[in-house]
């Protein structure tokens, strides 16, 4: 038997030329180094402005600094879902294997943001609230979407058909896509109830305009950050689903030459 | 009419083979033929629609499978190596389920009786199925065969496994009988059944990887 | 049409009932898990009475989650899945029929069994139908949710612990709405917005989830 090879090398035109792995894996690469530079720049210009120039403020002090990070990840982690739900979508439409491997390649990224503003979120509430957790509406559909995450990871983890993972994967995704408003607004109902408005997330009503200049500088490198890593996941997912065929063959030997 | 163009099937990470081209013409019996592991099951499963083919089409009646998979589905009969019996209900039970999940309004408990019979197991209808030996169990699932009639494409993996030399001859002759009808069978064995005429052999080997 | 529903519905409650010992033991834990509670807690009255809504909603929702696995893996087994899957009436329909009947062999003994113990927890009586009703209208909820999630992780190995994961987050709005239902009459302010907001979500997950349930059966028969 000689060595199994894809059968189909489709080759539309245009953009969606790039739909096809073997297309998108050296675009990826180009890419990728620009985002992560961007990343770099980005963060450093807006710890800088979160550290140094933006004020004190004059409630909670020096704590509050932990915004810069906290907020970006927050925002980062629920729209990593929306767009691993958006791409789970597109698989299951159009079947494009790219589309499923892009979902699955944000899915650590997100977890990892989700994460981020959990625990910055404990660190700042300590000092601020005297506890490190309280089951705030926010926080709890955080830590919600966090387990929603974990979910969806270990299902495509678990399944060996790449072809199956891909596609249940993209089912939960969606499912979870269409719950994490429901989750939301379930906590919040709950957290009205049980615990008034005691504890109130809600920022101060002025903000500096450093202070938001510093946080959408980090939003933005966030950005960046989450769109390099998730190419270079890409890529290495591509290698792997595709390592019997010869253009993957032919790649490698390149990589192997050039080094 | 099925028709297959340039299907290609994709198992895991591993291409089992690729360009496979058939017609299947009212009338018409066909052998899928092969080594172990070539992939002839995936083959019927890909015909029936219950996978998605990596490329290429299945069409019937010039249709794609999956624009009428409804329409489709009440043309085919599909025998798999599972015998779709659940242990803890009669042969008689799961016969009448099997024709009523799929579909088959019109059949009634005394058509069951009759084809349960017909096969052999007139006096195991209400046995449990977890006490049937495996060549009644295979029967059981044949069983449907007699009530398939109107379904004009009978996709059989292995239904000569497990059957006795006279099963063996009585499958051979309904099969006959079905493509002599204007039917249309397509099936893999490893055993020489004695049909009346020799059935076209598609060898999936040829189409490998 | 409905003829594949029935069948199915009749099959799978005939099998819960030739095998009614399984049915037993779900039920069996749903009593254990909420015995359990009093000895974790202490057994104060006013303690046990401030918690019981939320421990007969989480026994139930555990109990239901134990029966999930095998609501497709038999038929998954022996291949009656694939003869479904091939049916010509369309998934949706004997889809609905495995989770009605799941339903009624699962669900609907906890509901019933449900006001029984919480008299244990020294629960006003007024209370007791809006718990059965609330439980009656959430555990269907689970029951399809849940579904989904045994469809997805059909033959997957460490499936059950997967499952557990994959739909736990799902049920918390359901397990918010439902124990919510009973401490907002107990606490006086009337039970009809929780009531209303379950049988919404009722509606919602019967529309919706047994489209997801059979994509992601034909996905894990493949």
């Amino acid at each position: 038997m000689t060595t199994p090879s894809r059968a189909v090398t489709r080759n539309p035109e245009g953009i969606l030329r790039f739909a096809a792995p073997q297309q998108f894996y050296p675009l990826a690469g180009t890419l990728a180094p620009w985002f992560a530079q961007a990343a770099a720049v980005l963060t450093a210009i807006g710890l800088y402005i979160g550290f140094f120039v933006a004020p004190t403020d004059f409630q909670q002090g020096e704590v509050y600094r932990v915004i810069f990070i906290h907020v970006p990840a927050a925002w980062m982690s629920m729209l990593i879902y929306l767009v691993m739900a958006f791409w789970a979508a597109v698989g299951l439409v159009l079947n494009t294997r790219l589309s499923f491997i892009m979902c699955q390649a944000l899915a650590p990224t997100g977890a990892m943001f989700c994460f981020l503003a959990l625990w910055t979120g404990a660190l700042w509430g300590k000092p601020t609230w005297g506890t490190y957790w309280v089951w705030d509406a926010r926080l709890t559909s955080q830590l919600l979407l966090l387990f929603l995450y974990f979910g969806f990871i270990a299902l495509t983890r678990a399944i060996e058909d790449p072809r199956r993972a891909d596609r249940a994967g993209a089912i939960i995704a969606l499912v979870g896509a269409v719950n994490v408003p429901i989750i939301y607004f379930s906590v919040q109902w709950w957290n009205t109830l049980h615990q008034g408005a005691s504890v109130s997330l809600t920022k101060a009503p002025s903000m500096a305009t450093t202070m938001l200049a510093g946080m959408l500088v980090m939003a933005l490198a966030a950005w960046m950050y989450a769109i390099a890593v998730a190419l270079w996941r890409v890529r290495a997912l591509i290698l792997e689903r595709e390592r019997h065929t010869e253009w993957v063959g032919e790649v490698l030997e390149a990589e192997g030459r050039a080094r | 009419m099925l028709e297959v163009t340039d299907l290609a099937c994709l198992k895991g990470d591993r291409l089992l083979f690729r360009g496979l081209a058939l017609r299947l013409a009212p009338g018409a019996m066909l052998r899928v033929a092969g080594p172990n592991g070539v992939g002839k099951t995936s083959l019927l499963r890909l015909l029936t629609g219950l996978t998605e083919p990596e490329a290429g089409t299945v069409s019937w009646c010039g249709v794609p499978l999956r624009r009428e998979r409804e329409n489709f589905h009440r043309a085919l009969f599909y025998l798999g190596h599972a015998a779709a019996l659940n242990d803890m209900l009669s042969a008689l039970e799961n016969l009448r389920f099997a024709c009523a999940a799929a579909g088959d309004e019109e059949v009634d408990e005394a058509a069951c009786v009759r084809a349960l019979e017909r096969i052999g197991l007139g006096a195991q209808l209400d046995l449990p199925a977890r006490v049937l030996s495996q060549g009644q169990r295979r029967r059981v699932g044949l069983a449907r065969l007699f009530l398939a009639s109107a379904r004009p494409l009978w996709v059989l993996d292995e239904p000569f496994t497990a059957l006795d030399v006279h099963a063996v001859a009585d499958l051979a002759g309904t099969l006959g009988a079905h493509c002599a009808a204007g039917g249309m069978v397509v099936l893999t064995t490893h055993q020489e059944a004695p049909f009346a005429q020799p059935p076209d052999v598609l060898d999936v080997g040829r189409y490998a990887c | 049409m409905l003829s594949a529903f029935l069948a199915v519905l009749r099959r799978d409650l005939l099998l819960a009932w030739r095998g009614r010992a399984d049915l037993l033991v779900t039920l069996a834990f749903f009593v254990v898990v909420v015995c359990l509670f009093p000895f974790g807690v202490g057994a104060e009255t006013n303690q046990l009475r401030a918690i019981a809504p939320g421990v007969l909603w989480v026994a139930a929702l555990l109990a239901s989650l134990l029966a999930l696995h095998r609501l497709f893996a038999q038929d998954h087994a022996d291949g009656t899945l694939e003869q479904l899957l091939l049916s010509s009436e369309p998934a949706v329909l004997w889809v609905l029929a495995k989770i009605c009947a799941f339903w009624l062999t699962t669900g609907l003994p906890l509901v019933l069994a449900a006001p029984a113990l919480a008299l244990l927890f020294d629960i006003e009586e007024g209370a007791l139908p809006v718990l059965t009703l609330s439980l009656a209208l959430g555990t269907p909820i689970l029951a399809l949710l849940g579904a989904v999630g045994a469809a997805l992780t059909l033959g997957v190995r460490g499936g059950g612990m997967l499952l557990a994961l994959l739909v736990l987050p799902l049920y918390v709005p359901v397990l918010i709405f439902g124990a919510g239902a009973v401490e907002a009459w107990l606490g006086g302010s009337g039970a009809a917005a929780h009531l209303l907001l379950l049988g919404g979500g009722l509606a919602g997950a019967l529309a919706l989830a047994p489209w997801a349930c059979a994509a992601a059966l034909r996905i894990a028969m493949e």
